[in-house]
């Protein structure tokens, strides 16, 4: 297929927008066993900004598209969700720069940039349970899959299908960062609600890019 | 969920427009962003408080907006911490030419926000120093945790370094004294009750009737144990010797004794609480030199209390004594 345009990233977007409204309540409820139950309002709320902004504004390029995202979501989510997806927002957006359209390599190379921003930012790794437990793997995995000439398309299906499998291997982890760390022992045996929401919003993406 | 409410999505926002209306000649809010300021800010070189955090805690932070205490509070939504553009919002409405000092609760939303708030500041050429309060005494400080939460000892950092801005020190000295008192503080709490969030509509845990959550933080998260319920020496023995045993307190060591209502405690069960507290605490030979006992740090509707101990000096007392005047904490004026 041919590289990802600004329009295709504002496509990716609104899908991204559509799968955290459709996984609200899933992503509220996961939050309420091991945290304080709103992480599927807060992200929803930051979308629902988002897709406003969207309406609005025709940025040209995907850098730019990543960029609107990033400060939307930073100014209204709040809690520790705004930062840590904002950041990774933002990451990729730098990444990216004012490219016109971006391949499979430079959307890998965007979602590694995202996961480092998001562990600098939140100083958690791999095993804590949080969202890098989803971001790890699909980086890995969109990485192998450029490396081995795939397109935008293919990158974002195995970054996906490694994101989703990342967030169920949360389950039988202890929580070590954020809120659900309180719980110790207790946060054993339900998934991160960060992970899941990664693997919510790279799934969106696999359709729309195909 | 039965409250007082129209609309879950706008109570934050009709709350400050009361907390507005009720106090013209204290406070002025702002609505987009969202942040409260003292009625006469800027000071003129004086160093700025600003703190903040989720709302549902009140009167945290709002209610200590005003002379001798915050300059700024930013309300995030319910039990959500603020966003970094309303904390530099408020930052630079109250900076008065002093430089800013960022009061944080140790809790990882709020941390990450102000982080990114102080950045912005920085970038600003805004002179910005941060505070992290982290006085709870049931979360184990380790790697395992995300560190002790800010809860009750939040107050007295506030009150304290608020004096010290007042009486003109320059930002470095009011940040160490902020920092003198978080290192001399320490809290635990324990439920009775959990709490409702409007926009969930559901509580925040269960607890059997005869159950208690102990070492809870101000949004419900355990700490401790979940145990039967026991009288109150008992409960008020279990939270003070966590507290004195951390520092640790000794015999002959001048404090503040603050116990603190989670927002449905009836002052009848404070007060007994604060009597044994006193009780145990002379046992142990610990001066009592001031006292705190009211809703000043809440969880909405949550029924329970947190005990707060603060070794005090010369230097504490004499700014804890100094005038305040804002809508939850007045003297001396």
């Amino acid at each position: 297929m041919a590289g990802c345009t600004a329009s295709d990233v504002v496509a990716a977007v609104r899908a991204m927008a559509a799968a955290v409204a459709e996984h609200k309540t899933e992503l509220t409820h996961l939050d309420r066993e091991i945290g304080d139950g709103d992480h599927g309002e807060n992200l929803a709320k930051g979308f629902a900004a988002v897709l406003t902004k969207l309406d609005a504004a025709t940025p040209e390029t995907p850098g730019a598209v990543l960029k609107l995202v990033a400060t939307t979501l930073i100014s209204t989510v709040g809690g520790a969700s705004g930062p840590l997806f904002g950041t990774a927002f933002l990451r990729a957006a730098t990444s990216v720069g004012d490219a016109a359209e971006l391949d499979g390599p430079a959307v890998a190379s965007a979602l590694e940039a995202a996961r480092t921003g998001v562990v600098a930012r939140g100083k958690a790794e791999p095993g804590d349970k949080t969202m890098v437990d989803a971001l790890t793997p699909a980086v890995a995995a969109a990485t192998a899959t450029a490396d081995g000439g795939g397109d935008v398309a293919a990158v974002l299906a195995a970054a996906a299908a490694a994101a989703v499998t990342g967030a169920a291997d949360t389950v039988p982890l202890r929580a070590r960062k954020g809120r659900a760390s309180y719980l110790g022992e207790r946060s054993i045996g339900h998934a991160d609600p960060g992970a899941t929401s990664v693997g919510h919003l790279l799934g969106a993406l696999t359709p729309g890019a195909a | 969920m039965k409250k007082i409410i129209n609309d879950p999505a706008t109570v934050v926002e009709e709350a400050l427009a009361g907390m507005a209306a009720a106090h013209p000649d204290l406070l002025k809010v702002s609505y987009d962003p969202m942040f409260i300021t003292r009625a006469d800010a800027p000071a003129t070189g004086q160093v700025a408080l600003v703190s903040g955090g989720g709302s549902g805690h009140e009167p945290l932070h709002g209610g200590f907006v005003g002379a001798g205490m915050l300059a700024a509070a930013c309300p995030g939504a319910m039990f959500t911490s603020p966003t970094p553009d309303q904390v530099s919002a408020a930052a630079a409405a109250v900076d008065g030419g002093a430089g800013v000092l960022l009061i944080v609760k140790n809790y990882t939303g709020d941390v990450l926000n102000f982080e990114t708030a102080a950045e912005l500041m920085d970038a600003e050429g805004t002179p910005v120093h941060t505070v992290l309060v982290d006085d709870d005494v049931a979360v184990e400080d380790s790697t395992w945790t995300a560190g002790r939460r800010g809860v009750g000892g939040t107050v007295l950092v506030e009150k304290i370094a608020g004096a010290a801005a007042a009486r003109g020190d320059d930002l470095d000295a009011v940040a160490a004294i902020a920092e003198r008192v978080v290192a001399g503080v320490r809290t635990m709490g324990v439920a009775l009750t959990p709490c409702t969030v409007p926009h969930s509509g559901e509580p925040s845990f269960t607890l059997a009737d005869d159950e208690i959550e102990m070492g809870v933080g101000i949004h419900g998260e355990p700490g401790r144990e979940r145990m039967k319920l026991v009288p109150a020496d008992d409960i008020v023995e279990i939270l003070l010797s966590s507290v004195t045993e951390d520092l640790p307190f000794a015999a002959g060591d001048r404090t503040l004794l603050f116990v603190n209502g989670l927002g449905g405690t009836p002052q009848v069960e404070l007060y007994l609480a604060y009597n044994a507290a006193r009780k145990y605490l002379a046992g142990k030979g610990i001066e009592v030199e001031r006292s705190l006992v009211g809703n000043y740090i809440t969880s909405l509707e949550m029924q329970g209390c947190s005990i707060t101990l603060l070794k005090l000096d010369d230097e504490m007392v004499s700014l804890w004594d100094a005038p305040v005047h804002t809508a939850a904490l007045r003297w001396g004026v």
